[in-house]
């Protein structure tokens, strides 16, 4: 809340970059809205704005401004979308020009990160890029936390000189705003205007989306991930019966990844794939390097198997299992058996 | 058109490999990363092959562009093992401490002094930053189309493009014309082998060392100076927990483990 009669120091508004995918908000674009809205509140009070470019999109825009933003550019025409950086580079450069805010946020999907250093060449200011962390001093300078080496160095990078002060932010790292019947304005914009002069020199002719199958990482209760110690498509076939058994969702690593054992890169959990917080976390033969592990330090209880009792892994772990996951993961899956059993049977006390 | 002029961006990068030796000098906070042996950034790797493929089809010329001291002109080497025709370093001690923008600068100002050029590949990250950042950054400064992402590519003889770029969950058929910076994904090939006779070829190729002022750029919008992003503090992050072992053959492990996923309230 802004207190009325005082007015707010001038530290300039705190954008976000929202993005349409398939039909819906990117659930990063939530993400960095509720940091945003969290930012403000903990700076003291600023304006929050979300800028959304898109096509059809005005229902999209009222769900930015009642989950919070006071303020949501929509620039709606059918030659933005799908996303291209040039028409889209085009529109926000001359809004942030226009309305000068003093930071801009992007998630680091795909088109954000052509996007956010498209931007930032054009105006020639400072790009945080795949931020794991953010934070807004009372004067208004946004501290950009990056992840480098593999997760293995965490640094604080500032845009002191420039503005906006520009990052692109991971996803997963932030929780959406909590539900609140805000209502924020939308105000909508002149797209002819906007894209008035621009070359647009690339062309999207099909766009491809597929679901993967199973559960999906973000938002499972139980992920079960597997590493280069399992050894082949096989055995992997073991973790999909477990996490079936569980109705949870299957992660792996990057060398997992990179040998086929898994559906797709959907799959792979850390530095250059997802973050994930369950309520548990299942490893199976993870050496456990920052690159895995930083993407599950927010799980609930981790849980590691693993036949070489010196795996790093086991550092990040809650729950450490020296053994082989091929006893291991049959013995579970028939103790989960009878357990479901038995509640079948039963009703649960709860 | 008698094939096209290719520059594919490369990056020497302390080996991936090592990553896990990178520590944090506790006296001065900067980061001591003594004894890491450089290799080619990996995704680099695949923007070669890309150019190496497409030279094989329409002919033309590769030329490798890198913005590294010349003390590593050793993996360009390696590099030209692989294939191409040239290779540029850019050196200078002005270039020091440039973020993603001013790294830009000095490379689309190199790549103007081999021009003119058809396209400009380059990895679409590099290992040790990772930012993602430069393909974009050096099309906007170089005036032309530019894309990341890349997974599939493919150029007609008359310079007509065709792109396929990774999206979440699926992917983007995207349609232009050369000149474009391309930043392609590892997905997009399998990079060669070097053989033997490319070894022995790399040693007749040449290799340029160009400075700030051969590049003509200005030394004030390159390097520390040059870049709008500060470095601040480095910490190590720790993932540590309390790491209990559990004891006991697999049945009783397996019913441990049932244990506490029921005590976290996901199973029964």
């Amino acid at each position: 809340m802004t207190g009325e009669g005082k007015a707010p120091v001038r530290r300039g508004a705190i954008w976000i970059v929202a993005e349409q995918a398939g039909g819906t908000l990117a659930p990063v674009s939530l993400e960095i809205l509720g940091q945003a809205l969290r930012m403000a509140r903990a700076a003291g009070g600023c304006e929050v704005a979300a800028v959304l470019i898109g096509k059809d999109a005005g229902g999209l825009a009222s769900v930015l401004a009642w989950l919070g933003a006071d303020k949501v550019f929509l620039v709606d025409d059918p030659r933005l979308l799908p996303f291209q950086n040039d028409t889209h580079g085009a529109v926000l450069t001359r809004l942030i020009v226009r309305e000068d805010p003093g930071v801009v946020l992007f998630g680091a999907s795909a088109c954000g990160e052509e996007l956010a250093p498209t931007v930032a060449a054009r105006l020639d200011t400072g790009l945080g890029a795949h931020c794991t962390n953010l934070d807004l001093s009372a004067d208004g300078l946004l501290m950009m936390g990056v992840l480098g080496f593999g997760g293995r160095v965490h640094t604080e990078m500032f845009c002191p000189a420039r503005r906006p002060q520009m990052a692109s932010v991971k996803p997963g790292m932030f929780q959406p705003p909590p539900r609140a019947d805000r209502k924020g304005i939308v105000v909508r914009e002149d797209a002819a205007a906007l894209l008035e002069g621009e070359t647009i020199r690339l062309r999207a002719v099909k766009v491809v989306r597929k679901e993967p199958e199973g559960v999906p990482l973000e938002g499972a209760d139980v992920v079960v991930a597997g590493g280069f110690g399992i050894g082949g498509k096989e055995p992997w076939a073991l973790l999909d019966d477990l996490a079936r058994e569980l109705s949870g969702a299957v992660g792996c690593t990057r060398p997992a990844l990179d040998e086929g054992w898994t559906s797709g890169d959907h799959a792979m959990i850390g530095t250059s794939g997802k973050t994930v917080r369950p309520k548990v976390y299942l490893g199976f033969g993870i050496s456990g390097s920052p690159h895995h592990t930083v993407g599950i330090k927010d799980a609930g209880v981790i849980v590691s198997v693993n036949s070489d009792p010196r795996a790093p892994m086991f550092e990040s772990s809650d729950y450490c299992v020296v053994s082989d996951f091929r006893k291991i993961v049959p013995a579970l899956i028939r103790e989960i058996r009878k357990v479901k059993g038995d509640s079948l049977r039963e009703p649960s006390p709860a | 058109m008698s094939g096209f002029h290719i520059v594919v961006l490369v990056k020497p990068v302390p080996d991936p490999g090592c990553y896990d030796r990178v520590e944090i000098d506790p006296a001065t906070g900067a980061l001591a990363r003594q004894g890491m042996p450089s290799v080619l950034n990996p995704s680099d790797r695949h923007a070669l092959e890309e150019a190496l493929s497409l030279q094989e089809r329409h002919g033309g010329r590769v030329t490798l562009v890198s913005m590294t001291p010349e003390s590593s002109a050793e993996t360009l080497r390696e590099a030209l093992a692989m294939g191409g025709d040239e290779a540029v370093i850019l050196s200078d001690r002005a270039f020091a401490g440039s973020d993603s923008l001013a790294t830009s600068r000095v490379l689309a100002a190199g790549i103007a002094k081999v021009a003119p050029f058809d396209l400009v590949l380059a990895g679409n990250e590099s290992a040790d930053g990772g930012t993602v950042h430069v393909p974009s950054q050096v099309g906007e400064l170089l005036g032309v189309a530019h894309l990341a992402n890349v997974v599939r590519l493919e150029v007609d003889a008359d310079g007509s493009v065709r792109a396929r770029t990774r999206i979440e969950n699926g992917y983007v058929e995207m349609e232009g014309a050369l000149p474009m910076v391309l930043g392609v994904r590892r997905e997009i090939n399998t990079p060669r082998y070097t053989s033997l006779m490319g070894v022995m070829a790399s040693q007749g190729k040449p290799i340029r060392v160009l400075g700030a002022e051969e590049i003509g750029i200005d030394g004030s919008r390159v390097g520390m100076d040059g870049s709008n992003m500060r470095p601040g503090k480095l910490s190590r992050p720790e993932y540590c927990r309390k790491g209990e072992r559990v004891k006991g053959d697999p049945e009783e492990a397996a019913a441990r483990i049932v244990g506490i996923l029921r005590a976290e309230g996901v199973l029964g």
